[in-house]
């Protein structure tokens, strides 16, 4: 399926957004401005928006602890996002969330995720709702292959071929959990094979090719909508940095990170392929890509300014009522 | 008003919400039971306990959802269900498998509305059976209801009566904040007068069965039963007691206990929960922060010990506050002598 030129245009902008947020996040984090624990997501660029590119606001997605790409993906707000990861008074979660919990409900973003294979159950649920309302919406639960080793995830593969719910099962194979490598921690290696046991159509691609991610992911979405029931997804991926914001990464060769910038970087293989194709001009993307850069500047420029939350922030939001008041 | 059964008031309160807002869905283990099963017989079970009876064929499979044997997701997909719009009762069957379905209670439906800024609500309910009286052993009998009282974000009701149980579901149910709902294996056979129709019993308010000047004694569940017997006992002795049952333990009705301190003096709180970080022991610190110069004797926690719920009846019987234990305990706060 061809995709139009805005089609094309959006995608490589909300990839280059993603790349940009996270590569100077990067940098803004050695000056100590933002506290905590935080995950980047380049190098998997194009899984996030190659899936989110094929839902719509009525459809639902949750996330892990490496968030912030599929919040760009699905339409979160990026100077929110950012002021949230500042912790800041009017992020996109009053700064009590901050970068493992941005979430924009409004956006059917039901979460980042700070526990691993603690989203699957929670999209199930929302696809269940949207069986249940007959609405043809879908839900998407990311992963990665450090989840496909939690039993929560087989549980709500099972229940969803057992319910016939239309959620898609999306793991993105960055080759490793945290620390360990995929090819220790997954028994057989084959994220996909196993989604295939519970009796769901299943299909592994290559997640550094928006093209591959985004016509895998829009057969899967079509079933769902025609209540066709889940899929699994595995997409083989990498990511540019360690687990964590100042992970050493010791279990990594030393030049795996240059060679995989190099061979498997999404926006590069975009590029080529839509300028060999004659789809885009490389001149249209340089100029998404200062676009970009300035959104970038001014997201961390607010959010370095933004007033932080107040003590009495810290008792807000627990519960909608709560007799006798919080203490 | 017609005298009903704890079950059956329960039963009667998910009808009335299954017909008055179709948002509300159920779904768990054997809600209605049957599927795939070599009878054809649909509504095979309708709870284990037959709270759920006759939803099934009522409000159909879209609402009342058998699910595999797998809480975490039972639970999770309820918050997500609730995240969605929806009204989902979850149900664990026993709250000791919460166990296998903690994360979706804590780390998440009790965490959204905070983590996401207000931004989100998750008006989940999770009903769950607790309780010893059944020699159902360490695994089936835990009254783990302190274990979610200690968690900011979700609420936690704990029905002693038919006419609580009715209305404090029913509360559960239209509340917009995740609520754990814990219901007594034992007392599914109590009778009790209930009101026809609907009615909230609002959470954070005890209710006060019995007035009295001597001691006070806070209980909980089906321990408000046993300490409505040791009363009658006390009362031959001359002792005059006031009995609270809080109904929630989250949000708690400080103001009731404290005034009640404030008269009385005295305190005993009878949980059948294990003692250690207990609702006991909490409430027993709340009264000593905020009434100290009010009481007359130390006061008195009766619970469990802090042992694993035993299977045989003499050691199950042993385990449980008893009305004997629990008339001892407020005698001896009455006969303390400084």
């Amino acid at each position: 399926m061809q995709l139009s030129r805005e089609e094309l245009l959006r995608a490589y902008r909300q990839m280059k957004t993603i790349r940009e947020f996270e590569e100077r996040l990067h940098v803004e984090i050695t000056t100590g401005e933002i506290a905590g624990f935080t995950h980047l997501y380049a190098g998997q660029e194009a899984v996030a928006v190659g899936v989110c590119e094929n839902l719509n606001d009525s459809d639902y997605i949750i996330s892990t602890h490496r968030g912030h790409g599929h919040c760009i993906a699905k339409g979160c707000d990026v100077k929110g996002m950012m002021k949230e990861i500042y912790g800041r008074k009017d992020g996109l979660c009053g700064g009590k969330g901050g970068s493992m919990h941005i979430a924009d409900v409004s956006k059917g973003m039901l979460g980042a995720n700070g526990i691993v294979g603690g989203g699957p159950p929670i999209a199930l649920g929302a696809a269940m709702a949207a069986k249940i309302d007959g609405t043809g919406a879908v839900s998407v639960a990311f992963g990665g292959d450090g989840s496909c080793n939690q039993g929560t995830v087989f549980e709500a593969m099972n229940m969803a071929v057992v319910l016939q719910s239309p959620i898609i099962f999306v793991f993105e194979n960055n080759g490793y959990s945290e620390h360990t490598g995929a090819d220790y921690a997954v028994g057989s290696g084959d994220i996909a094979g196993r989604a295939a046991g519970f009796g769901m159509p299943a299909a592994c691609g290559d997640g550094s090719d928006f093209f591959e991610v985004h016509a895998m992911t829009r057969e899967a979405v079509e079933r769902a909508r025609d209540g066709g029931g889940p899929t699994t997804l595995e997409f083989k991926t990498t990511r540019f940095f360690g687990h964590f914001e100042g992970d050493p990464q010791r279990y990594r060769a030393k030049d795996e990170v240059k060679k995989h910038r190099e061979t498997m970087d999404a926006l590069k293989i975009f590029r080529d392929k839509v300028t060999k194709a004659k789809l885009l001009t490389k001149k249209a993307m340089d100029e998404i890509d200062a676009e970009v850069l300035k959104l970038i500047d001014e997201a961390v420029e607010e959010a370095r300014a933004a007033p932080p939350p107040t003590p009495d922030d810290l008792l807000t939001d627990v519960y909608i009522s709560y007799e006798g008041g919080i203490q | 008003m017609a005298v009903k059964t704890y079950r059956e008031a329960l039963n009667e309160a998910l009808h009335l919400e299954f017909e008055r807002d179709e948002n509300v869905v159920i779904l768990g283990e054997d809600v209605s039971g049957g599927a795939g099963g070599t009878s054809g017989e649909r509504e095979a079970s309708g709870g284990i306990f037959g709270v759920s009876a006759g939803l099934l064929p009522r409000f159909g499979e879209a609402r009342v959802i058998d699910t595999p044997i797998s809480e975490s997701n039972i639970v999770g997909a309820a918050n997500g269900l609730a995240l969605a719009g929806k009204r989902p009762i979850a149900e664990l069957m026993f709250a000791d498998f919460i166990g296998v379905s903690f994360d979706q209670i804590i780390n998440q439906a009790a965490k959204f509305r905070y983590m996401f800024g207000g931004r989100t609500r998750c008006p989940v309910v999770i009903r769950t059976t607790y309780g010893t009286g059944m020699n159902a052993a360490a695994q089936h009998s835990q009254a783990l209801y302190p274990v979610i009282t200690h968690i900011p974000g979700i609420k936690v009701a704990i029905p002693s009566n038919p006419a609580d149980a009715k209305g404090l579901l029913i509360t559960a149910i239209r509340d917009d904040d995740p609520v754990m709902f814990f219901e007594h294996k034992a007392l599914y056979g109590k009778k009790g007068e209930v009101p026809e129709g609907e009615y909230l019993v609002p959470f954070g308010k005890a209710n006060i069965l019995a007035e009295g000047d001597d001691v006070t004694i806070v209980a909980i569940g089906r321990m408000v039963h046993f300490a409505e017997k040791a009363m009658k006992t006390l009362a031959k002795d001359g002792i005059g007691v006031e009995l609270i049952d809080p109904r929630t333990t989250s949000p708690l009705d400080e103001e009731a206990i404290l005034d009640s301190v404030e008269k009385t003096g005295r305190l005993v709180v009878v949980d059948e929960a294990n003692p250690r970080c207990s609702v006991a022991r909490d409430i027993a610190a709340i009264v000593a922060d905020k009434a100290f110069s009010s009481l007359r004797a130390p006061i008195k926690c009766v619970t469990a010990p802090h042992t694993p719920v035993p299977f045989a009846r003499e050691l199950e019987f042993a385990y449980t506050p008893s009305p004997d234990k629990i008339a001892a305990a407020a005698k001896a706060t009455v006969e303390f002598a400084a």
